[in-house]
């Protein structure tokens, strides 16, 4: 039957047109989706890109950085704890940390470890103040069959669930290993504060972005020791370039049977660590 | 003065940036509102798509329940990012790799579809005012005819090809934002609370059972104000939907929680410490005991004894009334509880709400209660009542 209405003609027309341009936009999103898919995959993730970053001088592809932790040197002094705070800005709360060291006492006849850090409430008691960090001698009275201190941080994960998951891609990897946060560009979200496994991340409420260590880029880049490192006074906080056959880390992980933090996470961190128990969470 | 951030209190062994609750109500808030249209959204289908005609009384009411709810989604969210101005970079910029970079998309694909399934609903509406209407309101109705006045059988049969094919799309369109929600969280290997393969499916189907469950106290309530009588058929037939997707989320949810415990991975002696401290009242008594069991028991009843008149009215509306809080509670645990449980699986911590704030008590209420204003007004432009009311598409067609 022939159109008659000229209204329901165009309106046809219209429609038609319509209806096609959303055929055209689902095919090219289909084909887009294929290739994306292929990124999609927590293992991944693109690293950012240009070939120097952040100074002119520095190439981060020439680098390869890596962290060890020796817990059987560290002796809860907390003074890394302090050192990261004052060189990153880091709020002075007893909720945010981009380092901390965790205290393991096992005393006799328990089978569990009792657990604490720098921001339990009874240390914070200890040291008078939630800026300053000590361990309160709170086992001094009891029997203790095994005690240990472990110190942790972002461990700039192979594969980071926190940069798989940042919806807008300002939390990145960079090519020389380090995991960054764009603060200029990140929303707020904390969907990567939630994907961490390691709690390595927290919410900076003064900044309203997320935060988390990032092996003080800043200094390294210039060819320094990130804070923590520098600060250590007994050596269990090594920092290197794995790309370097000589450098410190380099040697620790040759030289040591490692192991990393919740491998079973499928992240591939790349803190290395010696000295842990099997209570270690 | 309190605190600028969700400070937890803890007990055990807890890593110190987890004493910070990351993920407020806000976040409770959100998948509920995003649960609630995907339900309202089903029972338009069950009509539109599927030709049920019992449901013809609340086939156009409830689509407008669903766009008044779309439309809030994104308010929760931007309540909670910390740079709510820099909320398009997720939608300019999209970081595919991530599980809530397509959020942007698939919500504003699915609020388009739904307004242009309502304008094809409501034309013969739009059409009938600006053709009885002159002046400034006039040209308004006119605008949204879009020129349009053509209501010959033809032209209606048309439509209806546009609205069945919308309708369609829509079923995969609301309920797959939906599951989507439900990745966001079932995604997360970092929690074991969350990081479930049903999650996505647990969230769809207690979406559908709030979706419905609302439609059936708003249905009830708005006849009241109307003071027409209510479609018994419809609301039994309402009661029915509740009752079988319940079953199902039941079982979804019971099976879940069998396999954390089952499994019984590292760390379940913290979650079952958990399950059976801090979560027996938001879980087992309000979420599954008042919630869940009661409406369950009371419409079996219902239908059982062939209850009608006042009895069948009250006990669905009330059964309804504790569905939704039953799945806004499911919302709390899962959200809330992923979070008390602390990321060492050795601890637990304890979220306390604000009163004030973005993130506080009274602006969540505040969230809540918006849609249904804007549902209040709506209605009254654009009346969804049975009397006015389109044929069922399936007829159309046939």
């Amino acid at each position: 039957m022939k159109e008659t209405n000229p209204a329901l003609a165009a309106r046809r027309k219209f429609l038609s047109k319509l209806g096609r341009a959303v055929t055209y936009a689902g095919a090219v999103v289909g084909a887009g989706a294929l290739s994306t898919a292929q990124n999609t995959a927590a293992k991944s993730e693109p690293s950012a890109g240009g070939a120097s970053f952040p100074t002119k001088d520095y190439d981060w592809t020439k680098h390869r950085w890596g962290y060890g932790v020796d817990a059987t040197k560290c002796i809860g002094c907390l003074r890394c704890v302090e050192a990261c705070k004052r060189e990153n800005d880091v709020p002075g709360t007893a909720h945010h940390f981009r380092t901390w060291v965790e205290r393991y006492v096992y005393l006799e006849g328990e089978t569990k470890p009792r657990i604490d850090s720098q921001h339990d409430p009874v240390n914070i008691e200890a040291s008078g103040s939630e800026k300053e960090y000590r361990f309160a001698n709170r086992y001094k009275d009891a029997k203790v069959d095994k005690a240990f201190f472990v110190p942790k941080l972002c461990n700039h994960c192979t594969h980071p669930a926190c940069v798989q998951c940042c919806p807008t891609g300002a939390t990145y990897k960079t090519k020389d290993g380090v995991v960054l946060i764009d603060h200029k560009y990140c929303i707020g979200c904390a969907y990567c504060v939630q994907a961490c496994p390691y709690g390595a991340r927290y919410f900076n409420h003064e900044k309203q972005v997320s935060d988390k260590c990032t092996w003080c880029y800043h200094r390294i880049t210039k060819g320094l020791q990130p804070a923590c490192v520098e600060i250590c006074p007994v050596g269990a906080r090594i920092f290197g370039d794995l790309e370097d056959n000589k450098s410190p880390i380099s040697q620790f992980v040759r030289n040591n049977r490692v192991r990393v933090l919740k491998p079973e996470s499928g992240n591939a961190p790349n803190v290395f660590y010696v000295g842990l128990d099997k209570d270690v969470i | 003065m309190e605190s600028l951030y969700d400070l937890a209190t803890y007990t055990g062994s807890v890593y110190p940036n987890d004493t910070v609750i990351a993920w407020s109500v806000m976040i409770v808030i959100y998948p509920y509102i995003t649960g609630l249209v995907a339900g309202a959204f089903t029972v338009s289908s069950l009509y539109h798509v599927f030709g049920m005609e019992r449901f013809k009384p609340v086939a156009q009411f409830a689509l407008l329940t669903a766009l008044c709810f779309m439309l809030f989604v994104p308010v929760p969210l931007l309540l909670h990012l910390g740079q709510p101005q820099r909320a398009m970079n997720a939608v300019l910029t999209p970081h595919w790799t991530s599980a809530m970079a397509a959020f942007g998309y698939f919500a504003g694909f699915y609020v388009i579809l739904l307004v242009l399934e309502i304008w094809f609903v409501f034309r013969p509406h739009f059409v009938r005012q600006a053709q009885r209407t002159t002046g400034p309101v006039g040209m308004l109705w006119r605008a949204l005819s879009l020129g349009s006045d053509d209501l010959s059988e033809k032209a209606m049969r048309y439509d209806h090809k546009w609205m069945f094919a919308l309708a369609v799309t829509g079923i995969p369109g609301a309920h797959g934002l939906h599951g989507y929600v439900g990745f966001i969280f079932g995604s997360l290997k970092s929690r074991e609370w969350w990081s479930s393969d049903l999650m996505p499916v647990v969230f769809l189907f207690s979406a559908v059972i709030s979706g419905v469950a609302l439609l059936i106290v708003l249905y009830v309530l708005s006849c009241r104000l109307r003071k027409v009588p209510i479609d018994l058929a419809c609301l039994k037939g309402l009661a029915y939907v509740l009752w079988g997707f319940m079953m199902f989320t039941l079982v979804l949810e019971g099976l879940e929680f069998s396999n954390i415990v089952y499994k019984g991975r590292e760390g379940i002696e913290t979650i079952m410490e958990y399950v059976t401290g801090p979560l027996v009242v938001p879980f087992f008594i309000v979420q599954l005991g008042i919630g869940a069991v009661t409406p369950i028991a009371v419409i079996s009843y219902l239908i059982w004894r062939g209850t009608t008149g006042k009895a069948l009215i009250v006990g669905v509306t009330v059964s309804a009334a504790l569905v939704l809080l039953s799945v806004l509670m499911m919302r709390w645990n899962v959200v809330i509880g992923g979070q008390e449980i602390s990321k060492t699986g050795q601890g637990l911590v304890n979220y306390h709400m604000h009163l004030w704030g973005r993130e506080g008590l009274l602006a969540s209420i505040a969230v809540i209660a918006a849609p249904f204003a804007v549902l209040a007004v709506l209605v009254r432009l654009l009346p969804p009542w049975a009397d006015n009311a389109t044929p069922s598409l399936q007829a159309g067609r046939l």
